[in-house]
């Protein structure tokens, strides 16, 4: 974990806090007046204190036909959480914001009614008189007993905090359009299969009024027809036209074109797969009926084949028959499945922004670190996703061919952007690239893409004007489609709202102020696929926040790996682009963001402000740098223009001076420090995962049970040494819970071998063997007063040289002697520290300093390589004993610690993917002190 | 209570920081036998032989075809220059077979299985290229397993050791009675050869349990009760003996109860090593170096282990390597002892000047160290890692060193810090060869 504890001083405990911590109060004269509206777990920095609800929460409502606006539920399902939030007053709020393109009925020239698929609209607005701020996701569900087929629906993410939403604004439409996704799937399966029941019906009713009406044509011979006759035939008129017509929905519902399907990767609720782009539909919806179809049979089964009744023709749209309920409009798979998906999210944006932000931040700069990460990483995090789609095009094109081919690349995934929907254009980019590369007529096709994407445009705009004027409190703000433009700037710090050369269209952005209209709609994106790009950028501008992160524009990442070539070939296409960029403004605005912008290889640009000090609030991080996936290695351009004096030394203490072989490998710790962006990689919005409340749960306890290790043991320092140092350290005891309380204790600081489960077993009863020593680190050993229990101890003196004993029964330690400074930053036994998951954020930036160093010793070549052929091998034995005292300023046996890191790296490093690699035991011949309380 | 010397756990002259654990085994390991530079082979009596890759633990190959336990196993590489050098392995195994196993491809060449006892023993005769297959006689076959002649039949018990001498004879092991044979070609084919007895020596009074060829001179020979003889190579006369260099009577800072668990088993020679100047003997719980120009016993470690040694191995830096039943492994350096006349011997070094001197006067003694360097086995590291009788161990050179045990597994045990260092090569290697690696020097 990168983030330091005091970054991120604010850590949300749940009230699970052990009593033992609790300190005796400050007396009187010292103590600071509380926050006023401080309650338990309140968030001093809550701009609106004064919300009726205790913490975020997600709220469903529904625009009844019957009732109006209603709240459904809301996750967590607990009363006390929306306390005295008038849940029916937000509901009519949030839904009288539906931007919506919906429209469903008769169009005028069309025979029949249209279902229209119309994309969720997604929409953040503040409440300010009830302290509540909300992204409010709406979507609509089709239903053949509602007036005009649909059901409108919205969920919301409701919070205190207006930052939280609108800088967690991408995540959570990421998050919602996937339960929406789940929602709709369910409901376009419900539909169908109502509409199948509802047709066999209708096909039942006219046969029978058919045969009605021949009897009476056979019985009547008079040569009239009676009026009951006429009847008769203009029911059977009418159930006919009724058969057409929901035999016209049927189609237009199986023929739902899957366009976000197709782009997606995300089907967890299609066993079928991903589907078929040309006949998705239909075998999509088909599955419903198809008792046979594999994966959804288990939920049809049961279902016995329907006996069609006898309807009446006209089905009035009355008011007293009662409405489906959400679950059985879609599907109760779906619905839990939907309800899964919430509760995931609730749990995913719990908490602070600030936590939140520098949570993803440092994950995905984690990720980058591919060759240190394993070390003291979750694993489970790294493992989320495996190595997705790198940018091909780029990265297999070596540095002088970049100039060209890379240039015109650069074009192709950027005019593909602004018009597709957003999703697709981050899942496709990769493979469009490459049609487009083949297409030799590419200028002319962007050329018809943009008009295209004007008309979008306008479409969007009078949809959004309409939905202005329809509502008078509400004051929209941001619904502008072209935000101000940013222009290039060099400096990283501050932002420059300039406006764009279409300064006419554009609107400068302006601090909210609280109005007197309680809602204020700060943004909206009626629809996912029309809205472009820069738009989504710019709205955060226009209420004067930090804009977002933006390298949306997948064109202007190549720029820096065009520069280093700068050739006059080179320039045109710059300038050709640029002038392109000029013509539509929609596409390019927003995209010059300089914040992540990669400092240009031949300026030289510092990460960071020169003082060291990081004035740039966390961002919410786009992960773009997957360029750097593979380590620093693939990055030549990146290496090549990074002077020593880049390498900060904050992290790097002692190290001021790196010699110029290091130049390469510190390429890597200067992406994390700065977080510059690379130069060429595919945007994936990947959603922070914060590895669930159980991963949580585990490091705050295993926080807190360290502190109080460290606390209570005076040795502690020796024994985390030996964790460190790669010598397994057993804990030896009779009270199983006491054992594995100190297992759970010590397991952070032990480092990974490699990409498994950490090397710590809690519980073990049987003798140890030399095989036991490879595989764990850490162990918690039974002590039996039994012959077994005898032979237990017997392998432990046996193998007493592999081994550190802490005796958990007699408090001893037997272990080796430590003198280093690392371990007393540590583990300090009077830290101020008093929180368990504080603590570990605490450890795990240590340890990350420890990695970087590991790192730099691992990968300086000539440390452990003679510089000339004839150097002895004592002199390149010297130089690294020198380095890592001098340069990386370790002594004693702190050395220790970074040369079994380094080693961990370095097989890490060598070993081939497939192969798992023999593990090995390394140990030295120290001797060992018995430590005593 | 136990008077076997133990060293701490600090160890500055043991090199070995660094373990693999090679698994595979499902049974007692007994052999290691090194193929070439870099891979050994290992069996025992799971009856399977594996491959190794000696650098990097690899398993090679896994070598099925025995139903019972392997008793003998030699290497047999052809070092002809007209053919291509092949390296092959012959192994006999207690269901009466012999395999000849081709070590590049893993499979199986040849099989025999016309023995009518257990071949225990395996010779390879590079010069003559053929090899010899002791068990209740003594069969002499060549490179295609063609059988070219047969002794009689010798004995139940069969041939124990085996040893090749000058002058196309070889020595066999024989119960007490160690045999000589000749090869001479036959007189009516090209190919054939005849095998004939030379001579019988009975010498020992007990069952010959080891024997060992020092040089084309001499050759050694250790029995059951301790016996060991030096016998000339060429007309296979005794040099010289020692019979009682084990008796703890001389020695007489013996502890009594030593002496009183004193039983056959623990006298008896285990395993003789040589380098030119010297033997290395392991007789019951002990080392003992012979120097054969001085003929007699310059230093010994009575209770090296705290079990039998099974195998001990001299190594080119003065060192001895030995291992045994009680799970350990211990490097010994022999090293003079700097010893000033004047200076009265302290009886703790008597067991060290070896037989025949403890039990004199100290004046004696101390006369001799004046003309003769003396002699002591310093025990400078031991290696820990087996749970039960290490069986045999393979001297690997840089690489390291491969031991073998009763517990199903090989340990290799490296010197870590080359082993660091070879692995940052390998790290700049493959970060060239991915073309990450940027030299500015």
């Amino acid at each position: 974990m990168i983030s330091a504890p005091d970054v991120v001083a604010f850590t949300r405990e749940e009230e699970l806090e052990d009593d033992l911590y609790r300190e005796p109060p400050l007396p009187e004269e010292y103590s600071v007046p509380l926050f006023p509206f401080a309650g338990q777990g309140a968030n001093p920095w809550a701009k609106v204190a004064g919300s009726k609800f205790t913490r975020d929460f997600i709220l469903i409502s529904e625009f009844s036909e019957q009732v109006g606006p209603q709240p459904l539920l809301t996750i967590p399902d607990d009363a006390k959480v929306s306390g005295t939030f008038d849940l029916n007053y937000f509901s009519l709020r949030i839904m009288s914001v539906d931007y919506q393109a919906s429209f469903v009925g008769h169009p005028p020239g069309s025979a029949y009614p249209k279902l229209n698929f119309v994309e969720d609209s997604k929409v953040v607005l503040g409440d300010s008189k009830e302290g509540a701020f909300a992204y409010v996701h709406h979507l609509t569900l089709y239903d053949l007993e509602a007036r005009g087929f649909v059901r409108p629906f919205c969920m919301a993410y409701i919070s205190a905090d207006e930052h939280k939403i609108m800088q967690q604004f991408q995540e959570l439409s990421t998050e919602f359009s996937k339960a929406s996704e789940c929602l709709k799937t369910g409901n376009r399966k419900a539909f169908a299969n109502e509409l199948e029941k509802k047709l066999k019906d209708l096909d039942y009713t006219r046969t029978v009024l058919h045969n009605e009406t021949e009897q009476q044509k056979k019985a009547n011979d008079k040569g009239y027809y009676t009026t009951q006759a006429i009847e008769k035939a203009n029911e059977l008129a009418s159930v006919e036209k009724s058969i057409i017509e929901h035999q016209d929905l049927l189609r237009q519902i199986r023929s739902y074109p899957y366009r976000k399907l197709k782009a997606s990767e995300f089907h967890p609720y299609e066993p079928e797969g991903a589907p078929d782009q040309a006949d998705v539909g239909s075998n999509q919806d088909l599955a419903a009926s198809d008792p046979t179809e594999p994966g959804e049979s288990h939920l049809y089964a049961h279902v016995p084949s329907y006996t069609p009744k006898l309807i009446k023709a006209k089905s009035a749209k009355c008011f007293d028959k009662k409405l489906k309920t959400l679950e059985e409009l879609c599907d109760v798979y779906f619905f839990t499945q939907t309800l899964d998906q919430l509760h995931h999210i609730e749990r995913t944006f719990r908490g602070d922004v600030c936590y939140l932000l520098t949570e993803q931040i440092s994950r995905a700069l984690l990720k980058q670190q591919s060759v240190t990460n394993f070390l003291f990483e979750d694993v489970s995090f790294l493992d989320e996703k495996p190595p997705e789609k790198q940018y091909r095009g780029c990265q297999g094109l070596g540095q002088d061919a970049i100039d060209e081919k890379c240039l015109e690349e650069s074009l192709a995934p950027k005019v593909v952007i602004s018009l597709g929907s957003y999703k697709s254009s981050v899942e496709c980019v990769p493979i469009k690239m490459e049609q487009e590369m083949e297409d030799s007529e590419e200028p002319k096709m962007s050329e018809s893409v943009l008009s295209e994407h004007q008309e979008n445009l306008d479409y969007l705009d009078a949809d959004i004007k309409g939905s202005i004027s329809s509502g008078e409190s509400i004051e929209v703000l941001g619904t502008e489609k072209s935000g101000p433009g940013l222009t290039k700037s060099e400096s990283q710090a501050s932002l420059p709202v300039m406006p764009s050369p279409q300064a006419g269209r554009s609107k400068v952005g302006s601090r909210r102020t609280v109005s007197e209209d309680s809602i204020e709609v700060l943004s909206t994106c009626p629809s996912e696929s029309l809205i472009p790009e820069d738009f989504k950028a710019s709205y955060p501008s226009a209420i004067n926040e930090e804009p977002y992160v933006d390298d949306d524009e997948g064109g202007l990442r190549f720029t820096p790996r065009m520069n280093p070539g700068v050739d006059d070939d080179g320039q045109d296409d710059v300038s050709k682009q640029e002038s392109l960029v000029q013509v539509d403004a929609a596409c390019c605005i927003g995209k010059e963001s300089p914040n992540f912008l990669e400092p240009l290889p031949g300026l030289g640009q510092k990460p960071c402000e020169e003082d060291g000090v990081v004035r740039i609030p966390p961002q919410p991080y786009r992960p773009a740098e997957q360029g750097l996936r593979g380590g620093f290695p693939s990055h030549e351009g990146l290496s090549a223009g990074l002077l020593p004096c880049e390498l900060d030394s904050r992290y790097l203490s002692g190290s001021r001076e790196l010699s110029k072989g290091s130049l390469d490998e510190g390429s890597d710790s200067t992406s994390y420090i700065s977080s510059a962006a690379s130069t060429c990689s595919d945007r994936t919005p990947s959603p922070a995962r914060l590895g669930g409340a159980a991963g949580e749960r585990h490091r705050k306890r295993a926080g807190q049970n360290a502190l109080r290790f460290i606390r209570q043991y005076p040795f502690a320092h020796p024994a985390i040494y030996s964790l460190l140092s790669g010598r397994t350290l057993v804990v030896l005891g009779e009270d199983e819970g006491m054992v594995k309380k100190l297992v759970t204790a010590l397991s952070i600081f032990v480092p990974n071998c490699g990409a498994y489960t950490k090397p710590v077993k809690h519980w073990v009863t049987s003798a140890l063997h030399l095989v036991d020593f490879q595989k764990w680190k850490l162990i918690g050993l039974q002590r039996a007063v039994s012959p077994a229990g005898a032979n237990v101890l017997h392998a432990l003196s046996r193998y007493s040289r592999y081994l550190s004993i802490l005796d958990a029964d007699s408090k001893t330690l037997r272990c080796p002697l430590y003198k280093g400074a690392v371990v007393g930053r540590l583990a300090d036994h009077r830290t101020q520290i008093k929180r368990g998951s504080t603590y570990y954020m605490h450890v795990q930036s240590i340890l990350t300093q420890l990695c970087s160093k590991a790192f730099l010793f691992t990968f300086c070549h000539h440390l452990h390589l003679p510089i000339s052929e004839r150097e002895p091998e004592e002199s390149v034995v010297s130089r690294r004993m020198n380095f890592l005292k001098l340069q990386l300023g370790l002594a004693n046996e702190d050395i220790k610690i970074v040369q079994y890191l380094a080693e961990l790296l370095k097989l890490h490093y060598i070993q081939e993917p497939g192969q798992g690699g023999n593990p090995l035991l390394r140990f030295d011949y120290v001797p060992s002190f018995l430590y005593k309380i | 209570k136990s008077s076997v010397q133990t060293i701490g756990e600090e160890q500055i002259q043991n090199p070995y920081t660094e373990l693999l654990v090679l698994k595979g085994h499902q049974d007692i390991i007994r052999f290691l036998v090194q193929i070439d530079d870099y891979r050994f082979a290992s069996a025992g009596d799971d009856g399977i032989i594996f491959l190794w890759n000696a650098q990097t633990g690899e398993k090679l190959y896994e070598l099925h075809g025995h139903t019972h336990k392997i008793t003998a196993i030699a290497p047999f590489s052809s070092s002809d220059v007209t053919e291509e050098k092949t390296d092959l392995i012959i192994t006999a195994s207690a269901d009466r077979t012999v395999i000849v196993w081709d070590c590049t491809s893993g499979r199986q060449v040849q099989k025999v299985s016309c023995f009518h006892s257990t071949v225990k023993c395996l010779t390879v005769l590079q010069r003559l290229n053929v090899w010899l297959s002791g068990g209740s006689d003594l069969c002499v076959w060549n490179r295609k397993l063609d059988l070219l002649c047969k002794t009689s039949h010798l004995t139940d018990a069969g041939i124990n050791a085996l040893v090749e001498l000058p002058k196309n004879c070889v020595a066999a092991a024989v119960g007490k009675e160690l045999i000589i044979f000749r090869l001479s070609a036959s007189n009516n084919g090209s190919e054939g050869w005849n095998i004939l007895e030379v001579m019988r020596l009975v010498d020992h009074q007990d069952n010959i349990s080891s024997l060992v060829s020092v040089n084309d001179l001499t050759f050694v020979t250790g029995s059951h009760i301790g016996e060991l003889i030096v016998w000339d190579a060429l007309d296979w006369t005794k040099q010289a003996s020692e019979c009682n260099f084990w008796d703890s009577s001389v020695h007489p800072d013996v502890q009594p109860e030593i002496k009183l668990s004193q039983s056959p088993h623990e006298t008896s020679v285990q395993h003789l090593t040589s380098d030119e100047e010297c033997v290395f003997a392991a007789v019951g719980k002990g080392i003992y170096v012979y120097n054969l120009q001085m003929k007699r016993v310059i230093a010994c470690q009575r209770t090296a282990h705290d079990s039998s040694v099974l195998h001990i191995e001299k190594l080119p830096n003065r060192q001895l390597i030995s291992c045994s039943e009680d799970g350990s492994v211990r490097i010994w350096e022999l090293r003079e002892k700097q010893q000033l006349p004047a200076e009265p011997v302290p009886t703790g070094f008597f067991n060290m000047w070896g037989f025949g001197r403890a039990n004199k006067q100290a004046n004696q003694a101390a006369k001799m160290h004046e003309n003769t360097p003396v002699y002591f086995l310093e025990l400078v590291g031991d290696l820990i890692g087996h749970s039960s009788a290490v069986q045999m161990f393979l001297y690997f050179g840089e690489l390291g060193l491969a031991t073998c045990s009763a517990d199903h597994l090989i340990i290799l045990w490296k010197d870590g810090e080359r082993e660091s260092s070879l692995r940052s090569l390998t790290l700049f290697k493959k970060l060239a060869q991915n073309g990450d690696l940027q030299l500015k020097l």
